[in-house]
């Protein structure tokens, strides 16, 4: 068949998925715009009490009270700046530590029940040491951040090194190729799914060890306005705030599997 | 190329497993040899060590008088399935002996240039592998593995990935190919009928501990020197069952 020409069968095949696509979109604007208006007309009814659940109207003030005051940008960059700065470095010093055990396998072995010692800890437990040892700041956030996401990357990365197919390096080491050249040809390259897949999740972790660091220092951030919002009894700051930072969760998380695409097209 | 009372003894906690007992054989320049054995009877060992991969316990190989150690440019291996990297193009699948070799030069790329070019895949030199069809694959692998120019190629079941008509097309293209371009070449496989087709000698080894049972000189009268065309010649049959029957396999 010619690339053109359709069958009926297949127009209305392409008719009918195109239907239940524009469904799917439909439907979900429907349930954003329904709770919105719900938790609007609940509030408004005194059905719930505004000032414990807050409201849309009511958020969408604090939102232009916190643009108009300048702060908002100011907390939004810091936790953004945070959350980055953090991923990036336990994917970096993650797959680093990864080369390393795939190098040693003496190394490996010796720090295996470690890695699961640590795998398992909560890392969020050790929120007051590293503010005790590196101050009340943005260097102790960034640490949270990055331990939080580090040892999974450990493991994900090495496993995924380990995974490359032992052909493929087989027959680099009949032309003689050295273990860095291994390295470099073959198991960086083959595992770039994987690191890049590493970094999809360091992303959510990385939030979730900035926030709690900025709960714990309390001094900027998105997690500061939080907390403080809780503690004076400002729902309205507290939703805002969350609202806030499920936008720029999903906004950085969007940025990586592009990022993704244009690795993988250019690697 | 000589092998010279090869024997390989693996180690493992549970156990010592001799893969190899004293294994001799010779090879002439040229000569395209096929072993056959029964399954973990130590064909692969024998390979891996004659690249260079592995230390024998024992006994040595020879090239052109010249003995194995270590990986070296002179042996060539062909991987089971082609092995070619997804994330590099063509030409640069083909270069990459040269480069963990350190023989990136303009003659030996245009070496390589050369032998894409006649084998009619140079219009694919920027393609990457995922464009093109198994056969032809498999032939980029070939080159990618002539082009360091090796005196001696080494095929594990190279091509036991494929289907079957492919695997027959890219087996009578690769013999074709390296019969042209000349090299000695030992082929492992399962493929009895494979085998006989391909070869000027077909080695058949024992059970582990490996040792060679017979080595059967391969005359076949076909009007087309290829391996399709051969297995319509009337020996083919009675090369087919006498193997068979040395393999003893029982069901
Ligand atoms: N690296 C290794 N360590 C331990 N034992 C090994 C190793 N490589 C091979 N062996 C053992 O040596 C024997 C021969 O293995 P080899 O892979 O050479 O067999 P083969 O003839 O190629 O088998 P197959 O037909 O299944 O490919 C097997 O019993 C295998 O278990
Ligand atoms: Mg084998």
């Amino acid at each position: 068949m010619s690339d053109n020409s359709i069958s009926p069968e297949q127009a209305s095949y392409l008719r009918a998925r195109k239907r239940y696509r524009l469904k799917v979109i439909i439907s979900r604007i429907l349930l954003l715009v329904g709770i919105v208006v719900l938790w609007e007309a609940a509030a408004e009814l005194r059905l719930v009490d505004p000032f414990i659940t807050s409201q849309p109207s009511r958020v969408v003030r604090t939102l232009l009270m916190l643009h108009q005051q300048g702060v908002l940008y100011r907390h939004v960059g810091i936790t953004v700046f945070e959350t980055v700065v953090g991923f990036t470095l336990g994917t970096i010093a993650g797959t680093g530590v990864a080369v390393l055990l795939w190098w040693s396998d003496f190394l490996s072995d010796v720090l295996d029940p470690y890695l699961v010692v640590l795998n398992s800890l909560p890392k969020i437990a050790l929120g007051p040491i590293i503010i005790v040892w590196m101050g009340q700041g943005m260097p102790a956030i960034i640490t949270m951040a990055l331990l939080i996401s580090l040892v999974v990357t450990i493991l994900g990365v090495y496993s995924g090194f380990s995974q490359v197919d032992s052909e493929k390096v087989k027959m680099l080491r009949t032309f003689g190729a050295t273990r860095g050249q291994v390295l470099r040809m073959v198991i960086l390259p083959a595992s770039v799914p994987t690191i890049v897949s590493a970094l999809k999740i360091n992303v959510g972790l990385s939030w979730v060890g900035v926030i709690v660091g900025e709960f714990l220092v309390s001094r900027a951030g998105l997690g500061y306005l939080i907390v403080y919002g809780g503690q004076v009894f400002r729902l309205d700051l507290v939703m805002t705030s969350v609202i806030i930072l499920a936008v720029a969760a999903a906004v950085m998380y969007q940025a990586v599997v592009w990022l993704e695409r244009l690795i993988l097209r250019f690697r | 190329m000589a092998i010279k009372d090869l024997t390989m003894k693996f180690h493992s906690p549970e156990a010592e497993i001799t893969a190899l007992d004293r294994l001799s054989l010779e090879v002439m320049e040229g000569d395209f040899v096929s072993i056959v054995g029964p399954s973990g009877c130590g064909k692969s060992t024998v390979l891996n060590i004659i690249a260079g991969l592995f230390e024998p316990t024992a006994g040595e190989v020879l090239i052109s008088g010249r003995k194995v150690r270590g990986p070296s440019s002179r042996v060539g291996y062909m991987p089971q399935s082609d092995q070619l990297f997804e994330w590099r193009t063509i030409w640069r699948n083909v270069l990459l002996g040269l480069e963990v070799q350190g023989k990136l030069t303009r003659e030996t790329s245009s070496f390589a240039e050369h032998l894409l070019e006649k084998y009619g895949l140079i219009e694919f030199r920027e393609a990457y592998p995922s464009h093109l069809s198994g056969g032809m694959r498999q032939r980029v692998a070939l080159i990618r593995t002539l082009a360091v120019n090796p005196e001696l190629l080494l095929l594990d079941e190279a091509f036991s990935a494929l289907d079957y008509q492919t695997r027959l097309l890219v087996a009578d293209e690769v013999k074709q190919i390296i019969s042209r371009e000349n090299k000695t070449a030992i082929l492992v496989t399962h493929d009895i009928a494979e085998a006989i087709s391909m070869s000027d000698f077909v080695v058949v080894l024992t059970r582990r501990p490996g040792r060679v049972k017979n080595i059967h000189r391969i005359v076949l009268t076909c009007s087309e020197k290829t391996p399709i065309r051969c297995r319509e010649a009337a020996e083919f049959r009675d090369y087919f069952y006498g193997i068979w029957k040395e393999l003893d396999v029982y069901v």
